[in-house]
C-alpha cells in the first residue's frame, strides 16, 4: 500500500516515512504544496497524509484540488490545528480522517489501513482468498491457519493483489506499490517476488496473464 | 482613605455656616446703626418735645418761684407695661441755665447728663454710658437734656441678633441632615458604578454602558472602559500567544514522539542509530522554539518606551559572535573593528536580541566556509548596523512575508522555526529602530539596524 506523506516538518516527515515503512507501507515524502501536487498528479498512491500548515499554502486547498478532480484516494490530515471547527472544515472538505499532533504512529498506521479498506468496501480488516488469510494490522500472512513468512516486498505484493481480487496489476504498476521515489528498483524484481510467493504459497495462487500482467488465481 | 460624601458635607456646611456668620455679621452691624439711628431720633424728637412743653415762661417762672423740684416730683405717674428689659429706656432732666436742676424723670441721675449746650453727646456716671441730646432753651432759660442709657440700647441689638441667630442654631442641625442626605443623593450614580464594578467578574472586561449616568460620571467611564479595552487588549494577546506557541510546540512534539517510536519498533539499528539522531536534533530545535517563544512573551510584555541605556554595539556584537560561536562552526563571523566604542542609546535588551536572531539567521543560512560581517555606517539622518552573510539572500517575492511568524521561506534552514525575523522586527519595533533586508548584489543577504539620530547620539 503506497502512501504519500505531506509535511514540512524535516524530522517529522522522516519519522513518518520511516516509521509508516516499518509499518508496511510503501511511503514517499513531500514538504510542499507544490511538491504534493506533482505527486499525486502521477496518482499510483492508494492513500495521503496531510499536514495542514504548509510553507507555501493550506493542506486544505491541495484537499480540494483533489476532490475537484474527481480523486476518490483516501486523505487522513495530520494537524496541529484541532478544535472541533478545525475538524469540521476538513473534514468538509473531503478529509477521510482527522488526527490532532502529536499522534500515536500506531494509530496514523491503523487509520491509514481502515481508509483503504474502506475505500474498497471491505468490512473486515483481514483479507481473505481462498485459504488464504492476510492480516494488514499485523503484517501477517496464513495459509490454512499456518503461519507464512513472506519478506517486505513479497508481502506488499501480496497485499496489494488481495486487497483487489481479480485485477490484474501489470509490472510497473506493482513496482509503483513497491518502491519509494528513492528507492531504486531492480529489473525483474517482480517477477522474482512472485516467484518466491509461488514457491511458498502453492504455484496456482498467482496467475500470469501474458503480456498484461497478474492476478489472484483459482477461486476466491 | 476620605470619604468623599464627607468631604463634600464638611465643605457645604461650613460654607454655609460661614455664609450665614457673615449675613449674621451683617445683620448685626446694620441692625446697630439703624437702631442708633432711630433712638437718636427719638432722642432728639423727645427733647424737642419737652421743650415745647414748657414754652410758657410763665409756667415755668410760677413753678420755679414755688418750687425748684415740685415738677418732677409731682409729675403725674403714668403706669406702664411691666417691660423689665426695655423699662425707663429714656431720661429727662430740664436745668435752668444757671445750673439748678429743675426737673427730672424717674430714670435720671442727679447729676447732669451733658455738659454741654446742644446737640448729641456721650458721658460716663456712676460707670453707664449715656447718650444724651440737649437743647437750650434762651428765652426761657432753660435747658432740656434727653439720655438713653447705651446699656439698654446694647440690649437691645443683641436681643435683635439673639433673635436672628437663634433660630439660625436650631436649622443648622436641621441642615446637616438635609445636606447629608442630599449629597448621599447626588453621589447615588457613583455608588453604582462602585456597585457594578464590585459586582463583576474578573473575566469580564465588557465596556460599562454609558446610561443615564452624569456628566461628571461620564470620563470616569470612559477611560475605566480605555483601561478594560487594554486590558482586554493584552489578555486577548497573551491567550493567543498561549494558543499559538502550544500550537507551535505539537508540530515538533510529533516529529520527537514519531521517530521515538521509530526507534522502539525498528530492529534495524541503522534505522534506530537515524532516528535518534533525529530526536536529538529535534530536542535541540524544539529548545529553540521554546527560548524563541519565550523572547516573544519577553517583547510582547515590553512596554514600548523603556529608557533606553547607552550601551557598546561592538562590544555587544563580539559577545554575541562568542555566545553564538558553538553553532557557527564553518562560518567566520566578523565585527568591524571600527564599530568599537560606537555607542547608541537604546534598550540593551531588545537590541540583543534583534541582533542574536539576525546573527542566528546569518550563521544558518551561510554555506561552510562563507564569512558573516558587521559593519556600521551613516547614511543621512540615520545609523545603520548591518549583518552581511553570504547565504542564498531572500527570494524578492518572499520578502513582505519574511517577517510573517512562522513564515519560513524557499531557502529555509534546518534550524530555523519561522519565528527570527518576526522576533527581530517587533524588538526593533519596541525601541524606534526598523528592520531593512535587502539581497546583495553579490549574493547574500544584508539585514540592517536602521536607528534615527536620537537614538545614535
Amino acid at each position: 500500500m503506497r502512501v504519500l506523506i505531506v509535511e514540512d516538518d524535516d524530522i517529522l516527515r522522516d519519522g513518518l516515512k520511516v516509521g509508516l515503512a516499518l509499518a508496511g507501507f510503501t511511503t514517499d515524502a513531500v514538504g510542499t504544496c507544490d511538491a504534493a501536487a506533482t505527486a499525486l498528479a502521477a496518482n499510483g498512491f492508494d492513500a495521503v497524509v496531510l499536514d495542514l500548515m504548509l510553507p507555501d499554502g493550506s493542506g486544505l486547498d491541495i484537499l480540494r484540488d483533489l476532490r475537484a478532480r474527481q480523486s476518490d484516494i483516501p486523505v487522513l490530515l495530520l494537524t496541529a490545528r484541532d478544535t472541533v471547527r478545525d475538524r469540521v472544515a476538513g473534514l468538509d472538505t473531503g478529509a477521510d480522517d482527522y488526527l490532532g499532533k502529536p499522534f500515536d504512529l500506531d494509530e496514523v498506521a491503523a487509520r491509514l489501513r481502515a481508509l483503504a479498506r474502506r475505500s474498497s468496501g471491505r468490512a473486515s480488516a483481514a483479507l481473505e482468498w481462498s485459504t488464504l488469510r492476510l492480516d494488514p494490522a499485523r503484517q501477517s500472512v496464513e495459509q490454512a491457519g499456518k503461519p507464512v513468512q513472506l519478506s517486505r516486498r513479497e508481502y506488499s505484493i501480496l497485499h496489494t493483489l488481495m486487497s483487489h481480487p481479480g485485477v490484474i496489476f501489470s509490472k510497473t504498476k506493482l513496482e509503483d506499490k513497491l518502491y519509494g521515489w528513492q528507492e531504486e528498483i531492480e529489473s525483474n524484481a517482480v517477477e522474482v517476488h512472485i516467484h518466491h510467493l509461488r514457491n511458498k504459497l502453492g504455484p496456482g495462487l498467482i496467475e500470469t496473464i501474458r503480456g498484461i500482467g497478474y492476478r489472484l488465481g483459482g477461486a476466491g | 482613605m476620605q470619604s468623599l460624601r464627607a468631604r463634600l458635607f464638611a465643605i457645604l456646611l461650613i460654607t454655609t455656616g460661614l455664609l450665614w456668620l457673615s449675613a449674621t455679621v451683617w445683620i448685626f452691624l446694620s441692625t446697630r446703626a439703624e437702631v442708633e439711628r432711630v433712638l437718636d431720633a427719638r432722642l432728639m424728637e423727645a427733647a424737642r418735645m419737652v421743650n415745647s412743653l414748657i414754652v410758657s415762661p410763665d409756667m415755668m417762672k410760677e413753678e420755679g418761684d414755688t418750687h425748684a423740684n415740685r415738677p418732677a416730683q409731682s409729675a403725674i405717674r403714668i403706669p406702664l407695661l411691666e417691660h423689665p428689659h426695655y423699662d425707663r429706656q429714656l431720661s429727662c432732666q430740664i436745668w435752668s441755665l444757671d445750673g439748678t436742676l429743675i426737673g427730672k424723670s424717674d430714670s435720671a441721675p442727679d447729676t447732669t447728663l451733658a455738659p454741654h449746650a446742644m446737640g448729641f453727646s456721650e458721658t460716663v456716671i456712676n460707670g453707664e454710658t449715656w447718650r444724651v441730646f440737649a437743647v437750650e432753651n434762651a428765652s426761657l432759660g432753660v435747658r432740656v437734656l434727653v439720655g438713653d442709657n447705651l446699656r439698654i440700647r446694647d440690649r437691645l441689638v443683641n436681643d435683635l441678633v439673639k433673635g436672628l441667630l437663634l433660630p439660625a442654631l436650631l436649622i443648622i442641625p436641621l441642615l446637616a441632615v438635609l445636606i447629608w442626605l442630599c449629597v448621599g443623593r447626588g453621589l447615588a450614580p457613583l455608588r453604582k458604578l462602585a456597585g457594578d464594578l464590585a459586582a463583576r467578574e474578573a473575566s469580564d472586561l465588557h465596556a460599562i454602558e454609558d446610561t443615564g449616568t452624569t456628566r461628571e460620571i461620564s470620563p470616569v467611564l470612559k477611560s475605566l472602559n480605555g483601561l478594560f479595552a487594554r486590558v482586554a487588549g493584552a489578555r486577548e494577546r497573551e491567550q493567543n500567544f498561549i494558543a499559538f506557541a502550544a500550537h507551535e510546540l505539537r508540530t515538533p512534539l510529533a516529529g520527537l514522539k514519531t521517530q521515538a517510536q521509530v526507534a522502539l519498533a525498528s530492529n534495524d539499528g541503522e534505522i534506530r542509530e537515524k532516528a535518534l539522531g533525529q530526536i536529538v536534533a529535534g530536542v535541540d530545535r524544539t529548545g529553540k522554539l521554546v527560548r524563541q517563544l519565550l523572547d516573544i512573551a519577553s517583547v510582547e510584555a515590553t512596554e514600548s518606551g523603556r529608557p533606553a541605556a547607552g550601551f557598546d554595539v561592538g562590544e555587544m556584537l563580539t559577545s554575541l559572535r562568542t555566545e553564538l560561536a558553538g553553532q557557527a562552526r564553518r562560518v567566520d563571523v566578523v565585527v568591524d573593528g571600527a564599530m568599537s566604542g560606537l555607542r547608541i542609546n537604546m534598550d540593551p535588551d531588545l537590541f540583543r536580541l534583534a541582533a542574536r536572531n539576525l546573527l542566528e539567521n546569518a550563521i544558518n543560512h551561510s554555506p561552510p566556509g562563507a564569512m558573516v560581517s558587521c559593519h556600521a555606517e551613516i547614511r543621512g539622518q540615520h545609523l545603520v548596523i548591518a549583518i552581511d552573510d553570504e547565504g542564498p539572500g531572500i527570494p524578492e517575492e518572499e520578502m513582505p512575508r519574511v517577517t510573517e511568524r512562522f513564515f519560513r521561506g524557499r531557502f529555509k534552514a534546518a534550524a530555523g522555526s519561522g519565528l527570527g525575523l518576526s522576533i527581530v522586527e517587533r524588538a526593533l519595533d519596541r525601541t524606534g529602530a526598523e528592520l531593512e533586508l535587502r539581497n546583495r548584489p553579490t549574493g547574500g543577504l544584508s539585514a540592517r539596524i536602521v536607528l534615527s539620530q536620537a537614538l545614535a547620539p
